[in-house]
């Protein structure tokens, strides 16, 4: 069911996306600015339609794949806009806007006609549980763009056949802290939100379920990253192998977030 | 009303600028090392050109490509421009006929664009070149704490500095590297971002490695070392740039280190082979090296192009990025020039307003004193005139010329095309005759 205030989001988020990549061809830095609070009033105004949805559905708005994928493009932005103010770097803004309104967009196409069966609440632990792992997916994704974006410049640094737009984006070295403070925040995300969901299952069940599919792909998850941040420290792996590495492993990722989700598990499938 | 140029007269504002001077397309360099000013020479020039009664205000532009004296001409100065030149060449000391036909003149809406150009980087040797616009800031905020500006060259200059900060933020006229050096710093920028407190060492003592070694200080790389085959010429260097000699034997005990690595030694193999970067790679933790090879042959061997982290660039590379570059400043000047006939219209719908409003209170006052003089001849004829029908007489004929001149003045001051209200301005100057009344 999208609201007035998605599509508000949405157009936000489009006009973040223009100046963002306006700013990218011809530097400038009040359309730079412009295209930073353009996505910042897209993600306030999603969050407001994020709001409405709970209050209809007297539940967290994220209990079926359309109100989980909302929030993960609302996190996404949250977390981009988090490290382009950390790293001073708006270059690969018009990347991350551009999936975020595709995603969106995509999202559009999912809409439920009606709003679900509202579910039996349940508490604000889990609320905390699904909304960190959410987040933690989010900046995943972040550290997989921006990981792209690294093999690309890498490449092209290598065949020195430099494009136009090569002089535009972050050096490699940029790219790289950027990804990494990505994961970082990813993997602290997800450490937090796996620790609320076993929290949560040991009050409501008194065990705890580690043979769910989606538990072990999320320990998975939880070990890849964290050998990235390792080995992207290591002499043989530092540099387009460890971003290689990072864009990978974001492939475990949307397969516990579609495949997983949707056909594997039975204690963690969507409504 | 007071003028523009000369605010205790009253009268007419005409707004003119003038150009003189010479740039790297009209005079060789030894000839304009004979032309250029000093800043105490600039600021002694414009006094002088406005003791004279030639300009009334003047901003002189020195640099190694160009010395060119703007002014506003005092009222009625015949050939203003003849008058510059000739003060030029007599400040310099130059026999005239040696300068004859390398000034360039302006005058009007051409020397302001003149001036716009320059400021973007369009009339440099060095297209979208960056320091004009900080020699040309300079050279202004010097004249103006001088008081050798006024109105107009102010509203000009200021112009041309947002010009040409508009044209380097909102066009890539000087976006990329044009010299060969730059290009070697400003990839290494590419894998590094920030080059401060990155370490350099350099292999050889040639002229364009001392180039890239300059740009990498500015850039505020932090340790550097230089290796020669002689020690005296790298201590020399070292010295030069503020760097660390080192012997030639401890090259392999120091190429660990750096991060950028610039290479320009005469020798008939490679210096650095493979196996030698290999181990300098493996021995800084696998972290990327970027080398600049100038030297021809090339210093690095071809078998080391693909090693994990070297991004590796010889002269010929580097050449073909500048000539790329070259290429898409270029194609970016039409853009610029959008940018300056913007600003250019921006100044002449000045000019134009202000010229307006003055011709408007000049024919005003033209007409007050001949209702004035009507008024008082045909009154003496009217002996039945009581004091207040003489006033109430008055009155209407005044209220009649504000009537007469209201819509002329909004035409002139916000009619549609300036090109139109210009026009109107020099016809109505002709045809009330306001120049010839102002003489």
């Amino acid at each position: 069911m999208p609201n007035h205030l998605g599509y508000l989001s949405l157009a936000l988020y489009v006009a973040s996306f223009i100046c963002y990549a306006r700013n990218l061809s011809v530097p400038n830095i009040w359309v730079g600015r412009g295209a930073s609070v353009l996505l910042a009033g897209g993600i306030l105004v999603q969050y407001l339609s994020l709001y409405q949805r709970s209050l209809a559905l007297h539940t967290v708005p994220y209990d079926d794949l359309y109100g989980s994928m909302s929030l993960f493009a609302w996190l996404l932005g949250i977390t981009y806009l988090g490290l382009e103010l950390f790293h001073r770097q708006r270059s690969v803004g018009a990347f991350v806007t551009l999936l975020l309104v595709c995603w969106i967009t995509l999202l559009g196409l999912l809409t439920p006609r009606s709003l679900p069966v509202p579910s039996v609440p349940r508490g604000a632990i889990f609320a905390f549980h699904v909304t960190l792992n959410t987040w933690a997916y989010a900046a995943f994704a972040l550290s997989f763009v921006l990981s792209v974006i690294y093999l690309v410049q890498d490449r092209v640094l290598r065949s020195r056949r430099l494009s136009v737009a090569f002089w535009r984006f972050p050096a490699l070295d940029v790219l790289e802290s950027m990804a990494r403070s990505s994961v970082y925040v990813g993997l602290v995300a997800l450490i937090f939100g796996v620790a609320m969901g076993l929290i949560w299952e040991h009050r409501l069940r008194g065990s705890y379920s580690f043979g769910d599919p989606k538990v072990i792909v999320t320990l998975a998850i939880l070990a890849v990253y964290a050998a990235y941040l390792l080995l992207s420290r290591n002499a043989n792996w530092r540099g387009a192998r460890a971003a290689l590495l990072c864009a990978m492993n974001f492939l475990i990722v949307l397969f516990s977030y579609t495949f997983v989700n949707l056909y594997l598990t039975k204690f963690h499938r969507f409504l | 009303m007071p003028t523009a140029t000369n605010p205790n007269r009253v009268g007419v504002i005409r707004i003119q600028v003038a150009l003189i001077g010479c740039n790297h397309r009209t005079a060789p360099v030894e000839l304009r090392e004979r032309i250029a000013f000093t800043s105490q020479q600039a600021l002694q020039a414009a006094d002088e050109l406005k003791e004279r009664g030639i300009l009334e205000e003047a901003v002189v532009v020195s640099t190694c490509n160009r010395s060119e004296l703007y002014g506003v001409p005092g009222d009625f100065a015949p050939s203003t421009a003849e008058a510059m030149e000739e003060y030029f060449t007599s400040f310099h000391k130059i026999p005239y006929d040696q300068l004859k036909g390398r000034f360039y003149r302006w005058a009007g809406p051409d020397a302001v664009r003149h001036l716009f150009r320059v400021a973007a980087g369009l009339d440099s040797m060095l297209l979208g070149e960056a320091e004009i616009l900080g020699q040309l800031r300079t050279a202004y905020n010097q004249a103006l704490d001088h008081g050798a500006t006024g109105p107009v060259l102010n509203r000009i200059f200021q112009g041309a500095l947002e010009v040409g900060k508009r044209v380097r933020s909102e066009t890539e006229v000087g976006a990329r590297p044009m010299s060969v050096a730059l290009a070697g710093v400003k990839l290494a920028e590419r894998v590094f971002g920030n080059l401060k407190g990155h370490s350099a060492l350099i292999l050889g003592a040639g002229a364009v490695a001392e180039q890239v070694v300059e740009h990498m200080r500015n850039r505020g790389i932090g340790n550097l070392r230089v290796v020669n085959r002689s020690f005296d010429r790298a201590a020399e260097l070292a010295q030069r740039v503020g760097g660390e000699a080192v012997a030639w034997e401890s090259l392999e005990a120091v190429l660990g280190v750096p991060d950028v690595i610039v290479t320009s030694v005469s020798a008939t193999g490679p210096v650095l082979t493979r196996e030698l970067l290999e181990r300098a790679i493996a021995a800084r933790s696998g972290k990327p090296v970027f080398v600049v090879d100038l030297g021809v042959p090339r210093n690095v061997a071809e078998s080391a192009v693909g090693l994990y982290n070297l991004y590796l660039y010889n002269i010929d590379d580097l050449g073909e990025i500048v000539a790329q570059n070259k290429k898409a400043r270029e194609s970016e000047v039409p853009r610029a020039e959008a940018i300056i006939a913007e600003h250019i219209d921006k100044f002449e719908s000045w000019r134009g307003a202000l010229e307006a409003g003055s011709i408007v209170n000049d024919l005003r006052e033209q007409f007050h004193q001949h209702r004035e003089m009507v008024i008082r001849e045909k009154l003496k004829e009217m002996d039945d005139v009581t004091p207040q029908e003489r006033d109430r007489i008055a009155r209407i004929t005044e209220e009649l010329i504000e009537r007469l001149l209201e819509e002329p003045q909004q035409k002139l001051q916000h009619g549609r095309g300036m090109r139109g209200r210009l026009a109107g301005l020099e016809a109505i100057r002709h045809l009330f005759g306001l120049e010839d009344r102002k003489k």
